[in-house]
């Protein structure tokens, strides 16, 4: 019996310490002040008092309700709208992707699906860098098209949010065909046979049969995609412009640059808020699967 | 067969997209001209460069280091986990423990790097421990969130697992611990050679967490990309990435070999 609950006790200890803990100090020191001091932030309790305040959550909000300027409403909102858009691209890419895999002959398929898979084993970060030499002003992009003969004049694309896009779907359209072509292989064929037996053309048969179907891998997908790309840093610092705030930028700058790392405890916080609940939900579909 | 040839294209444009900047990092590096994106020639000057510079060398060797103790440590952490959710049977703390060990898949890396490095700033305040930050603290962290992945690989073997095997030896007379090292280790092994492959490659890959976790004197390979990355594009980074494909496609081509082997 005693063994038993050391087994239990390892995995338990380990993971409270290192991620449950750190959490609650997030949470504590998004309550204190910025302090000139080594850790640079005061004491939640003071002489026995209970010191903590909600001033560094009032800062983060927009100027019309007490906050101090708009950089970080600003930059929450830029985080959603850019994971939802980058979202939306990477499912309308990766779904022809999925779907021409789990239609594709034995041999096919695995191979596909390893070329999928593939660029994951290499680095992300110098996978996110070959971008800025495709899309920079004379980058191998703008030099194609120009000498295509679609454009004149070099494009501008790279600091732009359109990089950021670019990146992000790049980097996480596997997150997106994986869950989904786990969904169309299972698809049944005679369902499709059946529809276009009773009249429906093609494109009915997809609308009204195999979308339908594949709805979870479509929503696990999308949520594979949306809630690293909330957080991204990387992609926005090396592909997006100054103005391409994003809330994990705004936290490493907090943290790096500006060291008030209360602030930086109360961004993480509304972070969290913002993606606890597609994280909830991926992991009931999780279980259920 | 119309819609065959667009569903075809439509993956054939994906595929390209997936792979055409890996290739360009890789002709790029053959590039006489430091301009990384005009062709200037062929030249393999810029591999020598990579390998006098001491900066990069050094932080590849620490990044490796890094990978390998993490990369164990999540093995035997993320098999204790996947054991502990599918075989010890309900206990009271295993909702608490299936939360932690998929929680750390989506959380943003910004999130556990800045929630760890609170963690070790207050530890060392109050224990004395860890005494500074470096190397030390960079494979904790990289072993707390490379565990759950581990995790997810073994859980996923555990399931597939015939359980009468095991049923049998402990009908035989077997204690729990033989157990798991003579009939359940050896069956789930190829989940704990994956899990360490994949724990070691997200180690190496990491930028942020290892970012906030570090401290003077342990900059990892990904840290010293990404600051001269930030001032421009550099060949001598093209034919790292090169390099770094190399190995992956050796990697795979001799998994392969193994594999087909058996």
């Amino acid at each position: 019996m005693s063994r038993r609950w050391l087994v239990i006790a390892i995995p338990m200890l380990w993971l409270g310490v290192f991620f449950l803990l750190p959490f609650l100090e997030v949470a504590r020191i998004s309550l204190v002040d910025p302090a000139i001091a080594r850790p640079p932030y005061t004491d939640l309790f003071q002489d026995g008092v209970f010191a903590g305040d909600f001033e560094n959550y009032k800062l983060i909000l927009p100027k019309y309700f007490y906050g101090q300027d708009n950089l970080y409403i600003t930059a929450y909102l830029n985080s959603i709208r850019i994971a939802l858009i980058s979202t939306l691209l990477a499912l309308v890419i990766g779904y022809p992707m999925a779907y021409a895999i789990a239609r594709a002959p034995e041999p096919w398929r695995t191979v596909l699906l390893f070329l999928v898979i593939l660029p994951f084993w290499t680095s992300f970060l110098l996978r996110v860098y070959a971008w800025i030499g495709l899309l920079k002003g004379n980058g191998v992009v703008n030099n194609v098209l120009i000498w295509a003969g679609v454009i004149d004049q070099p494009l501008v694309m790279l600091q732009t949010d359109f990089a950021v896009y670019v990146g992000i779907v790049y980097t996480y359209l596997p997150f997106m065909i994986l869950p989904l072509y786990a969904n169309l292989v299972k698809l049944d064929g005679a369902l499709l046979e059946a529809s276009s037996d009773l009249g429906a053309s093609s494109a009915a048969t997809f609308l009204r049969v195999t979308l339908p179907l594949s709805l979870p891998g479509i929503l696990a997908g999308c949520m594979l995609v949306f809630i690293p790309a909330i957080g991204e840093f990387v992609i926005p610092a090396l592909l997006g412009g100054p103005d391409t705030l994003m809330i994990g930028r705004v936290l490493w700058d907090e943290y790096f640059r500006n060291r008030d790392w209360p602030v930086a405890s109360a961004v993480a916080i509304a972070m969290l808020l913002l993606i606890v609940g597609p994280i909830l939900w991926l992991q009931r579909s999780m279980e259920r699967a | 067969m119309r819609r065959s040839w667009f569903l075809w294209l439509t993956a054939g444009l994906g595929f390209l997209f997936l792979y055409a900047p890996i290739a360009s990092l890789v002709v790029f590096s053959f590039n006489e001209s430091k301009l990384v994106t005009v062709w200037g020639g062929f030249s393999t000057k810029w591999y020598g460069e990579l390998l006098r510079d001491e900066q990069i060398l050094g932080a590849a060797w620490i990044s490796l280091k890094i990978a390998a103790l993490s990369a164990t440590g999540a093995v035997v952490f993320g098999t204790l986990a996947a054991y502990v959710l599918l075989r010890v049977g309900a206990f009271w703390g295993r909702p608490v423990l299936r939360g932690m060990t998929t929680a750390p898949l989506v959380m943003p890396e910004v999130i556990t790097g800045l929630s760890l490095l609170l963690l070790f700033v207050s530890m060392e305040r109050a224990l004395g421990w860890p005494a500074g930050r470096g190397m030390m603290t960079i494979v904790i962290a990289h072993t707390t969130f490379a565990l759950a992945y581990v995790a997810v690989v073994v859980q996923s073997r555990l399931v597939d697992m015939d359980d009468s095997l095991e049923e049998a030896a402990q009908d035989l007379g077997a204690g729990p611990v033989r157990v798991f090292f003579d009939i359940t280790l050896p069956v789930i092994a190829p989940a704990l050679v994956a899990g360490w492959l994949l724990a070691f490659t997200l180690s190496l890959d990491d930028l942020v967490v290892a970012s906030f976790t570090s401290g003077p004197g342990a900059s990892t390979l990904p840290m010293v990309i990404f600051s001269k990355v930030r001032l421009g594009v550099s060949p001598e980074v093209n034919a790292l990435a090169t390099l770094i494909l190399a190995v992956v496609a050796l990697g795979i081509l001799l998994a392969g070999l193994v594999l087909r082997r058996r």
